[in-house]
């Protein structure tokens, strides 16, 4: 299964592990790993389910192309990494 | 009211009144943290902060034990939306208790122009449709932020049903029936900045601030972009002050709790500066329902000042003789005698955008 890590600056804010989520998409492993936990969704999808404005997001070293649904595709070994853009600070 | 709560851009900041003087009591909460918004709710004691993070969007928490500890809650959210446009919380901009008999009630003012409600102290939120849908909001615009936002809320203590809405820019917007309708006030509020056949479209005005008279509702004043305004009739008309020095231009507006004719507003050039006139900062006061406005220094700098005194950031406290003042400069003034005289009681805060006695 994929694996989802976050920026170490989320860690300020709230708890955010390092995980291993099923999907196949972006959108399919973010939601697997906010399921239950609607507060760590809001800090990366805004109120749309977008990806918010100055968060992006690597899979395997590439940023996504798809900020809206989320529909980049991710491997059974992939690695998704959500990190803050240096813009919006 | 002894203690002073401070929203800034680098976190909440809290001074307290002790036999010395004014002093910052502890260290601040959300350190680094711009807090757009801080409530303290009168009816159970509870403290909201709003926050903007700059990376990760608007946070909402709640402390129950004065800001001992905090509870982070989900925040207003605009509902979920096929349209490519679909609104997304932008900023709290004002967070308002509800009535005495209506516990647990909040009322919050955003950016992008929603008005939010909760009925159980911030734990769950929903947007006002009945404004929301209104399509006069067609019409509004944003006034120094991108999107139109309702920074001020007032909500009339002899009926709490009865609630009044600040819009930058959508002009006053009034419910008689706890937001169930909506409609346009402000009759009589006047722009400069579009065509003259619409100067006094009530729809396209941009009120900076409204205050409220605790005492008698019916009087609320407003700080507008092109003047300072008064209304006996709970904002629905209003009268422009004329001949105001040194400007009529601001943001902030502070009504006495009892007096019903005295006021209190923080000048500045108008529109493209921004900054006090003559590089003098001054608090400006009536006493007479705004036919005389006076212009009070007493304890503000000697030296050039360039302060700008946000629409949130000029409180006065139940007594109406106690007043707080902070700039975006980080600079903090106390007065107890009605603006008579003032006390910096901090120099190098971050940014203020609001100040709020408990």
């Amino acid at each position: 299964m994929p694996v989802l890590r976050f920026t170490t600056h989320l860690a300020r804010h709230l708890p955010a592990p390092r995980l291993t989520v099923p999907g196949d998409t972006v959108r399919a492993a973010l939601e697997a790993a906010f399921a239950g936990d609607a507060i760590l969704r809001s800090y990366v999808l805004d109120d749309q389910g977008r990806l918010r404005k100055h968060v992006n997001i690597y899979v395997d070293g590439r940023l996504i192309a798809d900020r809206q649904q989320l529909s980049d595709p991710v491997g059974p070994r992939g690695e998704i990494y959500v990190l803050q853009a240096l813009s919006g600070g | 009211m002894d203690r002073l709560l401070i929203a800034s851009r680098k976190g909440l900041f809290t001074f307290h009144r002790t036999p010395t003087g004014w002093a910052q009591a502890g260290e601040p909460a959300f350190l680094a943290q711009p807090v757009s918004a801080v409530l303290h709710d009168p009816r159970d004691g509870a403290t909201y902060v709003a926050l903007k993070l700059g990376h990760f969007g608007c946070k909402f928490h709640r402390s129950r034990d004065g800001g001992a500890s905090w509870q982070e809650l989900l925040p207003p959210a605009y509902p979920a939306s096929d349209a490519p446009d679909a609104p997304t919380l932008d900023m709290v901009w004002t967070l308002v208790a509800g009535g005495a008999d209506q516990p647990g009630r909040l009322w919050a003012g955003t950016l992008p122009g929603g008005l939010f409600r909760s009925d159980d102290g911030g734990d769950n939120w929903h947007l006002i449709e009945s404004l929301w849908q209104r399509p006069e909001r067609a019409q509004w615009f944003g006034g120094g932020y991108d999107h139109p936002g309702i920074h001020s809320i007032l909500i009339d203590p002899r009926d709490s049903r009865k609630i009044t809405l600040g819009v930058s820019c959508g002009g006053v917007w009034k419910s008689d029936d706890d937001g169930a309708t909506w409609r346009q006030a402000g009759q009589g509020l006047r722009n400069d900045y579009l065509p003259p056949d619409q100067a006094y479209d009530p729809v396209s005005q941009d009120p900076h601030f409204l205050a409220a008279c605790a005492a008698d509702p019916s009087r609320v004043w407003c700080q507008h972009h092109n003047g300072i305004f008064v209304s006996s009739d709970g904002a629905e008309t209003f009268t422009e002050l004329q001949g105001v020095k040194p400007s009529h231009f601001g943001f902030a507006v502070a009504a006495h709790p009892t007096r019903l004719d005295t006021a209190w507003f923080a000048p500045a050039i108008k529109d493209e500066f921004r900054v006090p006139v003559d590089g003098r900062l001054v608090v400006t006061r009536t006493i007479d329902g705004g036919a005389t406005v006076d212009a009070l220094s007493q304890g503000l700098p000697d030296e050039k000042s360039y302060d700008l005194v946000y629409r949130h950031a000029l409180d006065c406290d139940a007594s109406g003789a106690r007043l707080a003042m902070g700039s975006t400069t980080g600079n903090l003034w106390v007065s107890e005698d009605g603006g008579e005289g003032w006390r910096q009681i901090a120099g190098h805060l971050p940014p203020i955008a609001q100040v709020a006695f408990i």
